[in-house]
């Protein structure tokens, strides 16, 4: 499919070149300190992070300014959040937590550019975000928990004959955590924009040119709903992981 | 008729796996329209029940994403 792609006259609209990792300066070497678009937009999400909430609110006034006032605004947004779903002895944690949503939910919006690279559509991306979750919470589990911590698998409420098999179904559902929460998001991503480009690709067709604008804007729109909901959804899943290293008995 | 009978078995596999997108919507519309129903019922207790409502549509969204992901293996990996 990557390679057949449709070609209209000058334009090539492949919906998966979108998501092709390249040297940003020329040359098709990839080693691990070449500048890639990757690279590029990792680093334009940090820097609009970085402007959004230390420039914003730099000047702390009384009656906040724009900037400033989106800089608490999305403060507030993840404090309640994390408040309401660990607890107050979550609140601890809420600098990490508050640090992944800003990249994932900027990645995610700095991808709806267009021409621009979705950093979080890739597995090797949101993998890493995702293990990071996973083995900070297994290990925090066990320090704040002991060995009580494998009493989560453990289910008491449950007739005492059904217990080994739930305790095995908790497991592999365990471990299925990181995979599926990494996952959750690439393919969100990947899926949503290349359906943007399958619509821009029925531009090349004079007949269906209306139906692709109207698409291209409508997915769009469905887009940057998506985009905000999957990164609010990456994090409430750290909190509800968090909750459950911290309380394991809920 | 060109390519192998492997080579038509990858897209036929490919294309089974977008039946996954219309169960995960099953899924996600049931778990919506159960929320709507009871935010009907006793809507003052809906607005705190809203990050149970994205957990459980996101929950039954990543199996749907995993349907995307076999279709995606299919073509690309296999």
């Amino acid at each position: 499919m990557a390679t057949d792609a449709s070609t209209g006259t000058g334009l090539v609209f492949d919906p998966m070149a979108q998501f092709l990792v390249k040297p940003l300066f020329g040359g098709d070497v990839i080693n691990w300190y070449t500048p890639t678009n990757v690279t590029l937009w990792m680093a334009l999400a940090i820097l609009g992070i970085s402007a959004m909430l230390v420039l914003g609110t730099s000047r702390r006034a009384i009656i906040p300014s724009r900037s400033q006032s989106i800089g608490e605004l999305a403060y507030g947004f993840v404090y309640k959040m994390v408040e309401d779903v660990t607890g107050k002895d979550g609140l601890k944690y809420f600098p990490y937590i508050m640090t992944l949503f800003m990249f994932v939910l900027f990645s995610n919006f700095l991808g709806l550019v267009p021409m621009a690279f979705t950093t979080t559509s890739h597995i090797a991306v949101t993998g890493v975000l995702a293990f990071a979750v996973f083995l900070a919470v297994t290990i925090l589990g066990f320090v704040k928990n002991g060995p009580a911590f494998l009493g989560m698998f453990w289910v008491t409420s449950a007739p005492l004959a059904l217990r080994p098999i739930l305790a095995l179904i908790e497991v592999i559902s365990y471990f299925v955590r990181p995979v599926s929460h990494s996952i959750r998001l690439a393919g969100n991503m990947t899926a949503g924009h290349a359906v943007v480009k399958v619509f821009a690709t029925f531009a090349g067709l004079v007949a269906l040119s209306p139906l692709a604008i109207l698409g291209v804007v409508a997915m769009y729109g469905l887009e940057i709903l998506v985009s905000f909901i999957q990164a609010y959804v990456f994090t409430i899943l750290t909190c509800v992981y968090l909750k459950d290293a911290l309380h394991p008995h809920h | 008729m060109e390519g192998d009978i492997a080579e038509m078995g990858k897209f036929i596999g490919a294309g089974i796996s977008a039946l996954g997108m219309g169960l995960a919507a099953l899924g996600v519309g049931n778990v919506a329209g159960n929320f709507l129903a009871g935010a009907l019922r006793n809507p003052s207790a809906a607005a705190g029940q809203t990050a149970t409502l994205f957990i459980g549509i996101a929950f039954a969204e990543a199996l749907g994403i995993f349907s995307f992901l076999v279709a995606l293996l299919l073509m690309f990996a296999v």
